[in-house]
């Protein structure tokens, strides 16, 4: 699974998106597993109130199911316009 | 193309004219444009990071949920990515309708989401250093006149 990152999420963790293998099952349980990955994942990840997922390019919610899912996109909330 | 996500400029007054020019029925055009401020001062630059593929998909999808919400006969969404010093414009919107109560109704709902609903970050490069721009709780609560 593809898992990408954006603003400070992607300075923090010093990457821009990941190759990682994973069985978990839902946004929360990958989380958790990225976390375990090093300082800089578990300070990104410290408060997940603070972050929005996208599965495939969609808005999603961290209870979100991963099966089948081929790109994971954590950020801070947007700030366009 | 009327959703563009770009890193290249644009001009309004063009852009204004050519949507203008396009619509067929329309008693009235709205647009929006948003530029680059200094807000605290020293601002270098602003750096709009974004998505791609997502931000061209959230953007149309905004834009034809405008189409279907209120009467209008076109809509136009321009954004840009990439390194802006202060007074570039950012974005710009342009609603067309017969009336002109849909057309700035279908701008400000196209702003509201655009501002916290596209997958944009903006960060400030200043003298000093820089800084990711927080969203703000008014953005959000903005979408909750649309609910």
């Amino acid at each position: 699974m593809n898992v990408r990152y954006f603003a400070w999420l992607r300075e923090r963790i010093g990457a821009a998106s990941e190759e990682i293998e994973t069985g978990a099952p839902t946004v929360g349980a990958l989380v958790d597993e990225l976390r375990a990955r090093g300082e800089g994942h578990a300070s990104a990840f410290a408060d997940t109130r603070a972050l929005r997922v996208a599965v495939d390019q969609q808005l999603a919610s961290f209870d979100a199911p991963l099966a089948g899912v081929r790109e994971v996109a954590f950020f801070p909330p947007m700030t366009g316009g | 193309m009327t959703t563009r996500i770009q890193s290249e400029a644009f001009d309004v007054g063009v852009e204004v004219e050519a949507f203008t020019a396009a619509q067929a029925g329309a008693g009235a055009v709205v647009s929006f444009t948003g530029i680059v401020r200094d807000v605290a001062g020293g601002l270098r630059w602003m750096e709009l990071e974004h998505y791609p593929g997502m931000t061209e998909a959230a953007a149309e999808a905004m834009r034809q949920e405008a189409l279907t919400r209120f009467s209008l006969t076109g809509a136009l969404v321009i954004h840009r990515y990439g390194r802006l010093p202060p007074g570039a414009p950012i974005m710009m919107v342009a609603t067309a309708a017969p009336h002109r109560g849909d057309a700035f109704a279908a701008a400000e709902f196209l702003m509201d989401w655009l501002k916290s609903r596209a997958p944009f970050w903006k960060k400030e490069v200043t003298e000093t250093g820089e800084s990711w721009v927080d969203a703000t709780d008014a953005d959000e609560e903005a979408l909750g006149r649309w609910s």
